[in-house]
């Protein structure tokens, strides 16, 4: 069983300790509460430089050192403070950093409140579980062979043939039956490649649609999509060592993931409305009268200034739009006011909660969206954004990737 | 009378209160060495998400979750009292709160009751130990002597 070793403050307090519990059990891991002595506690927070106020935090710090200096025994490491506590959060970060540079084990990071939802903490118990039982996957740098990688999501499914570290071929299309579109998808990624379905050696199967067809397909590799994509991602940026931020602004929903060596280590997703999502731009440039291809290029030229688009909520923000444009704002103006719009919605509602990394990686079918790019540079005062190329594949490239650790198919 | 305690968990001064007939207002009943629970504090009751959305009494919405449970315990003790005592900068053995901003905002509400407070610091030598324990036995006294 694997063992999570739990490094937190104010969990008991806020009442999710068994919800904790729970998520782990669920993915075969268990929870071991680092034991210390008392004394060690003062010991181990005057090694470490930190003079916490909270004797909380100090011992979060001793239970830290204990995993670093090899008193506990655990395979991998949750951290978790509460929500809005600066202490924690400070704490938080510090401490992984820590535990990163000293040890192999993989650390995930969350802050929680009393009504953090289970699935955002299954996703990560899944991803810890995964990591140490599929570490050497993650260690993978290089595709061999013949594989196909699937990401069925909520809104489209994406297909990936790769061929001895190159994509050979791609399948994209909306979601609506998960099995019939990976069959097409994979189809789509297999045409003009000489190959056939039998050709190929193993499939991996990432997504909400991954348990039904990792079934359906006998996939050799079914993955939650928190470590697929985060490997993807830095596959494709050529970023596998160091730190690393993944944003991928959905058509539903937005995710963000820190990385360190490709392994993520922390994450948030939502999105309080459409507003913040890829489907405000899209109806952005429907009445703009633009394909959603040319809404990037045409924000570029346009000053967001010149517009007012800022609500949360996707009707007002089409009101807005309306009403900018009858007032004499020119498209150009309107495509970048939107894209800034978006952008700073989900550094307000998402980027706040995470410690971003250079490079941000932006990936999704947004990231196509040029103006948009920019416009979270800007937001995030000019950051360097890395948006590589078949950047809405991250999660199938992962797949393809990480399967090809898994050997030939009979 | 009802005298609560601060740290709410200090089992020495929980003794000392019982000891001159008072009832003291004390968060659990055993001292451990070892921590082996998910917080040098844990609570001796099962917290659920109820807790920290009573703590709104004591704290706003924006006050993290630990902080609102923690309250939703010490606050009614705070409430309840007809006297405090409060000890600063003792060990984590003697009894403490895990958490810096609500042991702020107990001693806060606790001085904000307008009842007879006695605030002392943790003792570094024998003498101060004897004289703080004198010190709390003629606070512990006088509390007696108001009630007549």
């Amino acid at each position: 069983m694997v063992k999570i070793a739990q490094i937190s403050c104010g969990t008991e307090y806020s009442g999710i300790q068994d919800e904790i519990d729970k998520a782990a059990s669920t993915f075969g891991a268990e929870i071991l509460i680092p034991d210390v002595e008392l004394d060690y506690i003062n010991e181990a927070y005057k090694k470490f430089g930190f003079i916490a106020a909270s004797s909380g935090i100090r011992l979060m710090i001793a239970r830290a050192m204990s995993i670093v200096e090899g008193k506990t025994d655990a395979d991998a490491v949750f951290i978790a403070t509460c929500f809005r506590c600066a202490e924690g959060a400070l704490l938080r970060n510090q401490i992984r950093r820590f535990i990163q540079q000293n040890t192999n084990l993989p650390v995930v990071t969350y802050s929680f409140t009393e009504r953090t939802k289970a699935d955002e903490l299954f996703i990560r118990m899944e991803a810890l579980a995964t990591i140490v039982a599929r570490k050497s996957l993650l260690a993978r740098e290089k595709q061999e062979g013949l594989t196909l990688g699937i990401d069925s999501g909520s809104t489209t499914t994406k297909v990936v043939l790769m061929e001895n570290n190159e994509i050979i071929g791609t399948g994209w299309l909306p979601t609506t039956d998960v099995i019939e579109n990976a069959n097409e998808g994979t189809k789509s990624a297999l045409e003009g490649t000489g190959y056939k379905e039998s050709d190929i050696e193993a499939i991996g199967v990432t997504g909400y649609g991954r348990l039904t067809i990792g079934k359906h397909l006998n996939a050799d590799l079914v993955q939650e999509e928190l470590s697929v994509n985060s490997k993807g991602a830095v596959y494709l940026a050529d970023r596998q060592k160091g730190e690393a931020t993944v944003l991928d602004i959905g058509g539903m929903d937005n995710k963000v993931i820190t990385v360190n060596d490709g392994i993520p280590d922390n994450f948030t997703m939502g999105g309080i409305c459409a507003g913040a999502s890829g489907r405000f731009l899209e109806i952005t440039a429907r009445r703009l009268g633009v394909d959603i291809s040319e809404l990037g290029g045409l924000a570029l030229n346009g000053d967001h200034k010149k517009a007012l688009l800022n609500s949360y909520c996707i009707v007002f923000g089409i009101q807005d739009l309306v009403t900018s444009l009858a007032a004499g704002s020119s498209k150009e103006d309107v495509a970048a006011a939107a894209c800034f719009s978006v952008a700073e919605q989900v550094y307000e509602q998402q980027l706040q909660e995470i410690d971003v990394r250079e490079p941000l990686i932006q990936v999704g079918g947004t990231s196509l969206i040029s103006g948009l790019v920019d416009a979270v540079s800007q937001t995030l005062g000019d950051i360097d954004i890395i948006v590589p190329e078949y950047s809405p594949y991250i999660g199938a490239v992962g797949c393809a990737l990480m399967v090809s650790g898994l050997g030939k198919k009979d | 009378m009802k005298v609560v305690i601060f740290p709410p968990n200090s089992m020495i001064l929980a003794d000392l209160v019982e000891r001159k007939g008072h009832e003291p207002l004390v968060m659990q009943s055993q001292i451990r060495k070892k921590v082996n629970t998910a917080e040098i504090d844990s609570p001796p009751l099962n917290i659920t998400e109820k807790e920290p959305i009573e703590g709104l009494k004591y704290a706003a919405i924006e006050v993290p979750s630990g902080v609102r449970g923690r309250m939703a315990l010490f606050g009614p003790l705070i409430d309840d009292a007809d006297a405090a005592i409060i000890m600063e900068d003792a060990p984590f053995g003697f009894g403490c709160v895990g958490c810096a901003r609500t042991n702020e905002l107990c001693m806060f509400n606790i001085r904000q009751r307008n009842i007879p407070v006695l605030e002392v610091k943790y003792p570094t030598s024998s003498d101060e130990t004897m004289e703080l324990v004198n010190r709390i036995n003629e606070f512990l006294d006088s509390l007696g002597e108001e009630n007549g």
